[in-house]
């Protein structure tokens, strides 16, 4: 071996290694960040954060604002999203993973799904004002809300529930059918009861994913300054990350202490929400050995 | 006669399953229909308002005109600067996501140790899982400050801080997607490049990154169409002065800040200007469509199986 091989091997390993740091660090940048946001939400929010601040209604003063008609809208919001979404999402996973044939129109609903996956949220939104707010006349109610959100996470559930109805093994089905069980049967009392945990999971995540959905519900009217708590679901309504909104583009400072309090909780909330979906999915591994 | 009446209970209980059973088919086949109804739903509200708007403004004004003054009153609907405005956004968060998410990818899956991955990959989880109305509050808040010190001239609202939380928002798009591809890589590939005295660099860029090239680049332009539809943060952090601009350091507004923005003000359904909502949303509807069936494209097309 002559002197400048010998040179190039160690400038190609050294070049590996420069590389294999760079890109360590790149991916470091990503945490950095997050801890920067994390940092920053908590230092501006967490003086602002009480349980009086949980229960009270918006205000035009900073040290009275409160969250209370955010929490109360959300969580009507969110309750009839997966109501409305649930068998939707559920029935066409089924179907996709247990009737259709590989067809052309089995390969076209697909692909329609992945596209809906990627419209932007506020597209939906629109579809809300002009279909569910002004043609069906729901009005800028919790109702119109909540038809718009089922729409933006539909396509969530669906690929959800169908990687979970995948992951039943065959020889169940197999099992079911040689005692003489039909097609349905087997799916809701081996396919469905399986899968349960993953459609579960699945559901969980498009409920933090619809949590934190801001600019569709923008659009079908949910507003910040709502006084009152809603009594029915064609009542007007606010949600919490409306109410971020809100604050984060006033003028005053003190309210953007308030908007982090409201992240905060915000973020605690799908902390909690995302805790729930891990528990249930590590059950599920642990029952399946 | 007992058993006579039992064998007719049993049949009319077989009938019933049979009969569940073929309704089950039917009724699970109108849940996957009522997908296709929600994107008919879409195009059908989007071009019906559309129309009142087009009636008043020619398509030609609205795609080539430079000046978007909708609440002026002699108002002008030239589209340019709000796609001006969201072009500047995207192609800044792709400067960042794309090569900090391939960077990423390639460490999570041809560098890191076990322990290593077990620890990055839920953070990029996290940083996924956070809303975009978080990183809208950030990106005013936090980054734009910080750009003000080193860049005194930078206004309160201006397109380079919304475009770096976007970016930062979709980093964890380009490297989930990216790494899955890059792991789709059988090891013999590598094993092949080792054999020939490749160093780990070597291999990884010239070797399983080509090889992987296809699901890459999908994840590229889903991270670039996410951004042309993210719209809590521009609307939050890049301000509302449509303009036709490219300087990064003045406000902007993108399209969908300008959706969000008319949607709250007093548009009287029936006006132009509520009609103008329809208008842009069609076109970011038909640019995102379109990116998303090219990403679909990108991966069907040129997969190479191993």
């Amino acid at each position: 071996m002559n002197r400048s091989e010998k040179s190039n091997i160690s400038s190609r390993k050294l070049k590996d290694k420069i590389f294999h740091i760079f890109i360590g660090v790149v991916t470091c940048i990503a945490i950095v960040v997050l801890l920067w946001l994390f940092y920053d939400i908590f230092k501006n929010g967490l003086k602002w954060l009480s349980i009086r601040f949980l229960l009270s209604y918006p205000s035009r003063f900073p040290s009275k604002a409160g969250v209370v008609t955010g929490l109360v809208g959300s969580f009507y919001v969110i309750g009839l999203t997966v109501l409305f979404s649930l068998p939707v999402g559920l029935g066409t996973a089924i179907y996709l993973e247990e009737y259709a044939k590989d067809n052309k129109f089995t390969r076209f609903i697909k692909i329609n799904i992945s596209n809906l996956a990627g419209t932007p949220s506020i597209v939906y939104g629109l579809l809300g004002l002009a279909l569910f707010v002004n043609a069906l006349g729901l009005k800028r109610s919790i109702l119109s809300g909540a038809l718009t959100m089922s729409l933006v996470i539909l396509p969530i559930v669906i690929v959800s529930s169908q990687e979970a109805i995948k992951a039943v093994p065959q020889f169940l089905r197999h099992g079911s059918y040689a005692v003489g069980a039909t097609k349905w049967q087997t799916i809701r009392k081996i396919v469905i009861p399986t899968a349960l945990p993953g459609i579960l999971t699945g559901i969980i995540l498009s409920i933090s994913r619809a949590l934190g959905e801001t600019a569709p519900l923008v659009m079908v009217g949910a507003f910040a300054s709502s006084w009152a708590l809603p009594k029915s679901i064609m009542d007007t309504f606010s949600a919490l990350p409306v109410l971020i909104y809100d604050w984060t583009g006033r003028p005053q400072a003190d309210f953007k202490g308030v908007a982090a309090a409201a992240i905060i909780v915000l973020l605690g909330m799908l902390l909690i929400i995302n805790s729930v979906a891990i528990i249930i999915r590590n059950k599920f591994q642990r029952s399946i050995d | 006669m007992n058993g006579n009446n039992k064998k007719l209970k049993v049949s009319a209980r077989v009938r019933k399953i049979n009969l569940t059973n073929a309704l089950a088919h039917r009724v699970l086949l109108i849940f996957a229909i009522f997908s296709i109804l929600t994107t008919i739903a879409i195009v059908v509200s989007l071009f019906s308002n559309s129309l009142g708007f087009f009636s008043k403004v020619s398509v030609k004004e609205f795609l080539t005109g430079k000046t978007w003054t909708p609440l002026f009153h002699e108002p002008k609907f030239g589209v340019l600067p709000l796609v001006a405005g969201t072009l500047l956004i995207t192609v800044g968060a792709a400067f960042i996501s794309i090569p900090v998410g391939l960077c990423s990818a390639i460490y999570l899956s041809e560098y890191a140790n076990p322990k290593v991955r077990k620890v990055l990959k839920p953070a990029l989880e996290i940083l996924a899982g956070i809303p975009s109305i978080v990183y809208g509050y950030f990106a005013l808040t936090s980054i734009t400050p910080v750009l003000q010190r080193f860049i005194p001239s930078t206004q309160i609202f201006n397109a380079l801080s919304g475009s770096i939380a976007v970016g930062i928002m979709t980093i964890p798009l380009v490297s989930s997607l990216s790494e899955d591809a890059l792991r789709a890589v059988p090891d013999s590939l590598r094993h092949g490049s080792y054999a020939l005295g490749s160093t780990k660099m070597e291999t990884s860029l010239k070797v399983v990154v080509p090889a992987a090239i296809s699901g890459i680049s999908a994840s590229f332009v889903l991270a670039i169409s996410r951004a042309i539809g993210e719209t809590m943060i521009v609307t939050i952090a890049s301000g509302a002065r449509p303009q036709f601009t490219f300087n990064p350091l003045e406000s902007v507004q993108t399209m969908t800040a300008f959706i969000v923005q008319a949607s709250q003000g007093d548009n009287p359904h029936g006006t132009v200007g509520f009609y103008a909502l329809f208008a842009v949303g069609l076109l970011l509807f038909l640019i995102t469509l379109v990116m998303n069936i090219f990403s679909h494209l990108i991966v069907t097309k040129y997969r190479r199986e191993y």
